[in-house]
């Protein structure tokens, strides 16, 4: 729990990050996502509660083991590309040696040999970004937490780092991803936490989750007419345009009793699709019902 | 440890290898010896034009001798004012400097008349009148038969000599005084420029890194207080380094000056005073010379005094510096916001400062004892005292103090800087700050 003078930004919020999954922390403006954040990084401290490592309480040691890039995020300007990498990859405990290889495998990698001797106020936003991604990854953490971590990418390198991130997460790298860009979220994230007004709202599998918010709609293609003769009596139409029908199954009913029914009646069926729900859609949904209480 | 030793080296690095320390630090003795051959040149400017003044002097007053100044030639005439006038107007004369006779001999003012369309100089008209006061004073010991020997018997100057009691104190004379407090003055002064100077570099730097954002990323692997601590060294060590620098430069560069110029630069303290005006004023004042400073500044204790100088610098520097650093991580970007909490800092800045100046002609006064003690007031005014000697207990009081609230201080702002610069768009008040020290740690 973390609490300023007069509110309390994070209250009694409690999940668990699996191992090697990719963690979508998400909420609307303000609801916490980086007090949350700023306290898995030890940037501040909670009032109450605890954070856990691999089972170990949060530790002067973990920090080198955290790679965090924060959504504002600055370098300074002045400093030179390779001295300010080499700078914040010694800060997290990587010695000169190591430090510069791999500052140098990272810039081979993402084609920018040739920055080293760069201003960083030189470069534009997105290239600074790059560099800040680089020095986020640089020390190999166990853990990294990315805040909004695409705003102000083109989407070639929004790719690159999207690749990236599968790459490292593929490496067995835990990796905090946190946003309201819904779409990205879907895409990328294995589990997520939804938090609004400080307090955790949904948790788990996103396939989980989706399952579990269903409305049980399906969408079906077919030529000709929905035959007369079909039991109507478990689902009922929500929308009805010209050869497309979707539909939602009532509670109790297979979805299969109604393909089966129109097979038999003999049409033509072109498609036959559960609808799921968006996470956009079901973020939405949440964050209205919870704020309306 | 090792973490704080890479923030100072990053600090100090990019400082001194920028382009505008390395300007700054080699331009500012250039133009320190540039300023001083400047306001050389222009106390020592003077008239160019040369005048001529006629003397009407009817009753002799003057006694035929009135010398000429360097710019100004007079010249006593017998014709009568109105001629002389004339001539003025056709530009023969620059002025006509009538001297009236005197009503009685005891009367105790005169007053004499200058003609001319011209203004007359400050320089010359003071220059004048004092001639002739000296002039009528010799008419007058004439006149009253007073025997001027006698009278230059009057002329007395007295020299104080202190003198110790007893055995173990030192014989000073009392020319160590008054080298003692000008000395003490300078390096007061000195100390009050180098804390303001590097505090408000530590200022912009902190404020900078707050709005630059780049704050979140750097301790997210070091805690803030590594941060402000390696920040306030860094500088620090920019400051010794670049006085360091000066300290070698500024003699070097008086060297040539002294060559090449011809002028004294010894005479930079006094304002561009003329060094032998200076020695006759101080032969008068107090019966020691010019040479006498020299060698008072040559026995001064400076194994003793420099060390004690950079012990009150660093303590100085420290608590300050820390203070700025938690004013600067609590504004973020507005500096005009900084200015209500920049006030009580600087407040007993600017105090000791003024208190100094007493101090330095009252060194053993309760003021003297209890300000160079009190730790926000000791960096500046200890340093001035130290010259006219400052007895052993009042030094360890005041070292202790100020090494104890170097510590506070330091752990104090830095307790306020790590909740600061992450705070952004909340105004910042001495209420919030306060609140911000008891906010929970790591």
């Amino acid at each position: 729990m973390k609490r300023y003078h007069n509110h309390t930004a994070v209250d009694d919020v409690s999940f668990d990050i699996p191992k090697g999954s990719i963690f979508g922390l998400l909420g609307p403006n303000g609801a916490g996502k980086t007090s949350l954040i700023r306290i898995i990084t030890s940037i501040t401290a909670a009032d109450e509660g605890q954070v856990l490592l691999d089972g170990e309480v949060l530790n002067s040691y973990h920090p080198s083991q955290i790679g965090y890039l924060p959504e504002e995020r600055g370098l300074y300007k002045k400093m030179k590309v390779g001295e300010h990498l080499l700078y914040l990859a010694q800060l997290k405990g990587l010695s000169y040696k190591d430090a510069k290889s791999k500052i140098q495998h990272w810039m081979n990698k993402f084609e920018i040999q040739d920055w080293w001797d760069k201003k960083i106020e030189e470069l534009s936003k997105g290239m600074q970004q790059k560099i800040q991604f680089i020095a986020t990854v640089l020390h190999e953490p166990k853990l990294i937490i990315l805040d909004e971590p695409f705003t102000g990418l083109d989407p070639v390198n929004t790719n690159l780092i999207k690749e990236e991130i599968h790459e490292l997460n593929r490496n067995g790298c835990s990796i905090i991803f946190s946003t309201h860009r819904m779409e990205q979220v879907e895409e990328i994230c294995t589990d997520i936490i939804l938090i609004n007004q400080g307090q955790k709202v949904i948790e788990g599998r996103v396939d989980k989750i989706k399952e579990s918010n269903k409305e049980n709609l399906y969408v079906i293609e077919f030529d000709g007419k929905l035959p007369e003769n079909i039991d109507r009596s478990h689902f009922e139409i929500v929308e009805d345009t010209n050869k497309k029908l979707v539909i939602k199954i009532k509670d109790g009913h297979d979805s299969n009793e109604f393909l089966l029914a129109l097979i038999n009646s003999g049409i033509h069926i072109k498609a036959y699709q559960e609808i799921l729900p968006s996470l956009n859609e079901i973020f939405i949904n949440i964050v209205e019902n919870s704020n309306h209480e | 440890m090792n973490k704080l030793w890479l923030i100072v080296q990053r600090e100090y690095l990019t400082r001194v290898t920028k382009k505008t320390f390395i300007l700054t630090t080699l331009l500012t003795p250039l133009g320190i010896l540039v300023f001083t051959l400047v306001a050389g040149l222009i106390f020592s400017y003077d008239t160019d034009k040369t005048q001529k003044i006629a003397i009407v002097d009817s009753s002799q007053l003057l006694n035929e001798n009135f010398e000429s100044a360097h710019n100004v030639t007079y010249e006593f005439s017998n014709k009568d004012l109105d001629t002389l006038k004339a001539m003025t107007l056709r530009k023969e004369y620059d002025g006509v400097l009538y001297i009236p006779s005197l009503d009685s001999l005891n009367s105790k003012r005169h007053q004499i008349f200058y003609y001319s369309d011209d203004k007359l100089s400050l320089e010359t008209s003071m220059n004048i009148r004092d001639k002739v006061k000296a002039r009528i004073k010799d008419y007058k010991i004439v006149k009253m038969g007073i025997d001027p020997s006698k009278l230059d018997n009057l002329k007395i100057s007295v020299s104080l000599d202190p003198e110790p009691i007893s055995d173990n104190v030192e014989d000073t004379s009392s020319m160590s005084t008054v080298v003692g407090s000008i000395l003490g003055g300078v390096m007061g002064y000195l100390m009050f420029f180098i804390i303001l100077f590097y505090g408000m570099m530590v200022l912009k730097s902190v404020m900078e890194e707050k709005t630059n954002r780049i704050v979140e990323i750097i301790i997210s692997s070091v805690k803030p207080f590594q941060l402000m601590l390696g920040k306030i060294i860094g500088i620090g060590g920019v400051g010794f380094t670049q006085i360091a620098i000066w300290c070698i430069l500024v003699p070097l560069m008086l060297i040539p000056a002294q060559l090449i110029f011809g002028i004294d630069t010894s005479s930079i303290p006094t304002e561009g005073l003329d060094p032998e005006q200076l020695q006759q004023q101080m032969n008068d004042a107090a019966g020691f010379g010019y040479n006498d400073i020299m060698s008072e500044l040559k026995s001064q204790n400076w194994l003793m005094i420099i060390p004690l100088f950079i012990f009150y610098f660093l303590g100085g520097y420290f608590i300050y510096t820390s203070l700025f650093a938690a004013v600067g991580s609590a504004i973020g970007d507005d500096i005009n916001e900084s200015n209500a909490l920049m006030m009580p800092i600087m407040m007993p800045i600017i105090l000791a400062v003024y208190i100094m100046f007493r101090v330095v002609a009252l060194p053993q006064s309760n003021l003297a004892i209890w300000s160079s003690i009190f730790p926000l007031t000791s960096p500046i005014i200890m340093p001035a005292r130290l010259a006219a000697g400052v007895p052993v207990w009042q030094l360890l009081a005041s070292m202790a103090c100020l090494i104890l609230s170097c510590v506070f201080f330091i752990w104090l702002s830095g307790r306020i800087y790590r909740v600061g610069i992450l705070m952004y768009g909340k105004k910042a008040s001495f209420k919030e700050l306060a609140k911000w020290i008891f906010y929970k740690s790591n």
